[in-house]
């Protein structure tokens, strides 16, 4: 069964991303489209423009990191004074206030996190792009890794969300949501899609060239 | 016997009839190609009509309630959404209320759609579409986010006022189980075969 080269592509076959049917890749020119049998879905041997598309939205999703991470997330006025908070100091205020393990969660969901999947999708991008892959399975790994953990990060913008419906007590203290909170729900975005656009079997496509 | 794609690497297989509750992995990259399941339109069906009685209990009932001294304020599953909205951040109210709510009933919806025609060998007319959007949509759907986010909430909250949970968020959280139950019951490979047959 373990074939050396026995990749769909290389047998002039194409799998489909959404039903799994694995069917003939017919001779097309550039301007056709081939759509699956069973599903109809369009199919790609590889997916488009993989890497330029991770690239530009890896770059744009770094871009809103930063007023992500800078600009207010939250902003509390009680009773004649007003504060404003960052993503950074929730966290601390977490920390101070003894409840760590809440400041970790949120340091990990929301600063950590992003800035792994920056380093992994960046680390797969320029072993994919000057073929330097030596350790398929692990690059794998850590691909399927950055698809499993980016909806994480959502978490602030809903923390965000669930304090200002639940601090509206008027004239005593009120909730609004900072500028922050569009940028960071857009690195969210952005990411998600990035990880998506990434053909993990481009990875494998690299070993095959260098075993030929 | 079948042939079939690694997702993540391309490798051809040849499947095997596989045993109920079994998981198929890539020689080459180790990652899952299939799972088979048991009775998996009978398990999604009950799981997926649980997680609809859960959902109107969810989206209906008093979610969170915050009391501070005299002051009562008493909050829904959408009170986040309709207070972005009215702060004029729209594009946040849209992605919640997608994410949150609108996505896990759209999911719940489509295994109705799906399933109770399977259960009778018939297929609705555009069943082959929502069954694609359905694989497409779960990485969107945050429910258990959100419940986390509602802890973080609990806790920040703590030192200001008292926070009642309310039947909602028990339904909530229940609904988060019940609707990874119906989606891991179902049997991708066994839902396309039937879906095809039909043509």
């Amino acid at each position: 069964m373990t074939v050396k080269y026995g990749s769909a592509k290389r047998m002039g076959l194409v799998s489909c991303r959404d039903c799994h049917l694995l069917s003939r890749w017919p001779e097309v020119r550039d301007s056709q489209i081939v759509c699956c049998p069973r599903c109809g879905s369009e199919l790609h041997r590889r997916k488009r423009n993989s890497l330029t598309r991770t690239w530009a939205l890896l770059l744009a999703a770094m871009i809103f990191y930063i007023p992500a991470n800078v600009l207010p997330m939250m902003i509390t006025s009680a009773v004649g004074s007003v504060q404003a908070d960052t993503i950074m100091s929730g966290v601390l205020y977490f920390l101070h206030s003894g409840s760590w393990e809440i400041g970790l969660v949120i340091f990990i969901a929301s600063i950590f996190i992003p800035f792994m999947k920056f380093i992994i999708l960046i680390y797969l991008l320029i072993s994919v792009q000057f073929k330097l892959v030596t350790q398929p399975e692990n690059l794998t790994r850590l691909y399927q890794l950055t698809e499993a953990v980016g909806r994480w990060s959502m978490l602030d913008v809903y923390v965000v969300s669930i304090l200002i419906a639940l601090v509206q007590l008027g004239v005593l203290a009120e909730i609004s949501a900072g500028p922050a909170v569009l940028y960071f729900a857009l690195v969210v975005v952005t990411t998600m899609l990035a990880a998506e656009s990434f053909d993990p079997r481009l990875i494998w496509d690299v070993v095959e060239e260098k075993d030929e | 016997m079948h042939k079939i794609a690694c997702h993540e690497c391309d490798l051809v297989h040849d499947i095997p009839p596989m045993p109920e509750r079994a998981a198929a992995r890539c020689v080459r990259c180790g990652s899952i190609l299939f799972r088979s399941r048991k009775n998996s339109i009978d398990r999604t069906l009950a799981w997926t009509l649980a997680g609809l009685v859960l959902y109107g209990i969810a989206v209906s009932y008093p979610f969170l309630t915050m009391k501070s001294g005299s002051i009562a304020q008493q909050t829904s599953l959408l009170s986040g959404v309709e207070q972005l909205y009215n702060q004029k951040n729209v594009a946040l109210a849209t992605l919640v209320l997608l994410t949150v709510v609108l996505l896990p009933l759209i999911q719940l919806l489509s295994l109705v759609y799906i399933f109770i025609p399977l259960k009778f060998n018939l297929r609705g007319r555009f069943a082959i579409p929502v069954f694609r959007l359905l694989g497409q949509i779960r990485p969107w759907s945050m429910m258990e986010i959100y419940m986390l986010g509602i802890l973080v909430s609990i806790v920040k909250l703590a030192k200001m006022a008292t926070i009642v949970p309310g039947l909602a968020v028990i339904a909530f959280s229940l609904l988060i189980f019940v609707l990874t139950f119906a989606l891991s019951a179902v049997d991708h490979h066994m839902v396309w075969e039937r879906l095809e047959k039909d043509l």
